[in-house]
């Protein structure tokens, strides 16, 4: 019961935010409550007994990519910003789209099947802290993915370096 | 479930708000004090008396201080966007109020002693940067928005040096855990990370100076060319709020010092082989003697050293500090497979 409860509050809280990001006109305002949905997904991680991700979701995204966006926002001109529509004219179509889209959701999520459950139990997590868990597992039967995706993100750094800097010798 | 369950939580939650108590009131008195001893130590490296007319040696002048903030006039500027303004400074505090939640204090004696610690207080240092950066928009002046600038990018740097830094610690103790990280400096040889952890506990201790805004590092403050920096048009309590935080976020860099790198309420085995009758002094004494023995360092730090230009402060940051911590890591992590 105290459980559910728990995750009505976050989910209700969650959707609630993320509304309020979209709608909000001044930027600013928006990256604020974003910083607030972060706190309360986090809070859904540490619900599943996955306190590392809570703690990286916090670190990465609020502390250092939405820094980098607050960052950005602070050089508009927020009094033109405010003026300006929030959405463009279009959005009725995009907005019937998501719709659609919830509802195929709702629909596939009858025929859902839950994936027989692996090694890791709550109980082994527990033991043996999630950060271990999960970095034995990451480092061992997950370690090609793992590198795939460091090798893409190392792309994406060189390619801003590239961008960024303007005179290349040629 | 049960009465007798609930009545076991009931008294949990009772001592953790007691603990929560406890370590607030003794924060907020070592705050003040902090203040007192910040002018007395300054003062004296400059040959000056420091304060010395509100009680004797000027003792109650913390307490004077205070009121005087707390009756001051709350000023507002009035293009400020006000619900912003009046968040920052809150933000700020809160942030550094609740990592003092994961800080052990002595052996047992921790609000929460949760397995992600040292994540955590990553986490709130990192929020912290919110409260500098908006309380700098939201203000709507020239000198608050630099200020809050310049500490956001100073404050992103930073923190990815101190975090590399305290990896080696990491990989030393096998956990995240503040209390496991000081058992397992207590069970090494060294007694302490901070011998065979050098490297690491120097690029610490300047990023740490770097992460609270402090000379040589205060540029988003720099007093001559920018007032005070993000928190210039804040007056009265407003005010005492970010001179709160800032001095919680040493006391809490300084206990991570003491607790990742010097052993924190241990003292290493081979001191006490030698002088056994140290083992009976409490843990507290010995971590709250590192505690203040890094925070004199920061005041020897502000009487003696210049403020860094902003390139320089960024050189140091991504060109020195975090090509060395990352050299640190690979190091340990190699002696900790090969040994």
């Amino acid at each position: 019961m105290l459980q559910q409860l728990f995750f009505a509050y976050f989910a209700v809280t969650i959707i609630v935010f993320s509304i309020l990001v979209i709608t909000r006109r001044n930027p600013v305002h928006s990256v604020l409550w974003m910083l607030l949905l972060f706190f309360h997904i986090a809070s859904l991680y540490l619900f599943l007994n996955a306190e590392f991700i809570a703690a990286i979701q916090i670190i990465v995204y609020a502390g250092a990519i939405l820094v980098l966006y607050l960052f950005a926002i602070l050089f508009l001109n927020i009094k033109e910003e405010v003026k300006v529509n929030r959405f463009v004219g279009a959005w009725p179509t995009g907005f019937t789209f998501g719709i659609a889209l919830f509802i195929v959701f709702i629909l596939s999520l009858r025929s859902f099947i839950a994936a027989p459950p692996g090694n890791y139990s709550i109980e082994l997590i527990k033991a043996e802290t999630h950060t271990k868990a999960l970095a034995k597992v990451l480092y061992t039967d997950f370690l090609f993915p793992f590198e795939v995706a460091s090798v893409i993100l190392l792309v994406a750094i060189v390619g801003t370096i590239v961008l960024a800097k303007r005179r290349l010798k040629s | 479930m049960t009465i007798d369950t609930l009545i076991h939580i009931a008294i949990n939650i009772g001592i953790t708000i007691i603990n929560i108590a406890i370590v607030f009131a003794v924060a907020m008195l070592h705050v003040a004090y902090a203040t007192y001893f910040e002018r007395k130590v300054i003062g004296h490296m400059q040959v000056r008396l420091g304060p010395m007319r509100v009680g004797p040696h000027g003792l109650l002048q913390p307490f004077a201080d205070g009121i005087k903030l707390f009756f001051k006039e709350d000023v507002i500027p009035a293009n400020a966007d006000k619900p912003v303004f009046y968040l920052a400074p809150v933000i700020f505090l809160v942030a550094a109020l609740t990592s003092l939640a994961v800080i052990p204090y002595y052996q047992g004696f921790v609000i929460a002693d949760i397995n992600i610690g040292l994540l955590f207080i990553f986490a709130m240092s990192s929020l912290g940067a919110y409260g500098i950066i908006i309380s700098g928009w939201a203000s709507n002046s020239k000198y608050a928005f630099l200020g809050g600038l310049r500490s956001a990018a100073q404050v992103i740097s930073y923190e990815i040096p101190m975090g590399l830094s305290l990896v080696g610690v990491m990989i030393m103790a096998g956990s995240l855990n503040l209390t496991e990280i000081v058992n397992a400096q207590h069970e090494s040889p060294y007694g302490m990370f901070a011998i065979p952890q050098i490297v690491g506990f120097i690029v610490f201790v300047i990023a740490a100076i770097a992460e609270t805004n402090r000379t040589p590092f205060d540029l988003p403050e720099a007093e001559s060319e920018l007032v005070a920096g993000y928190f210039v048009e804040y007056s009265g309590f407003r005010f005492a709020l970010f001179f709160l935080g800032e001095y919680i976020g040493m006391f809490i860099m300084s206990s991570m010092a003491a607790i990742c790198f010097l052993g924190g309420w241990t003292i290493p085995k081979y001191i006490t082989d030698v002088l056994p009758f140290l083992s009976y002094v409490p843990g507290i004494v010995w971590f709250l003697l590192k505690v203040y023995a890094f925070i004199f360092f920061y005041y020897w730090i502000r009487a003696t050293v210049p403020r860094y230009r902003y390139d320089q402060l960024m050189a140091i940051g991504w060109k020195i500090l975090i090509p060395v911590a990352l050299a640190n890591i690979v190091v340990t992590g190699l002696v900790k497979i090969l040994l």
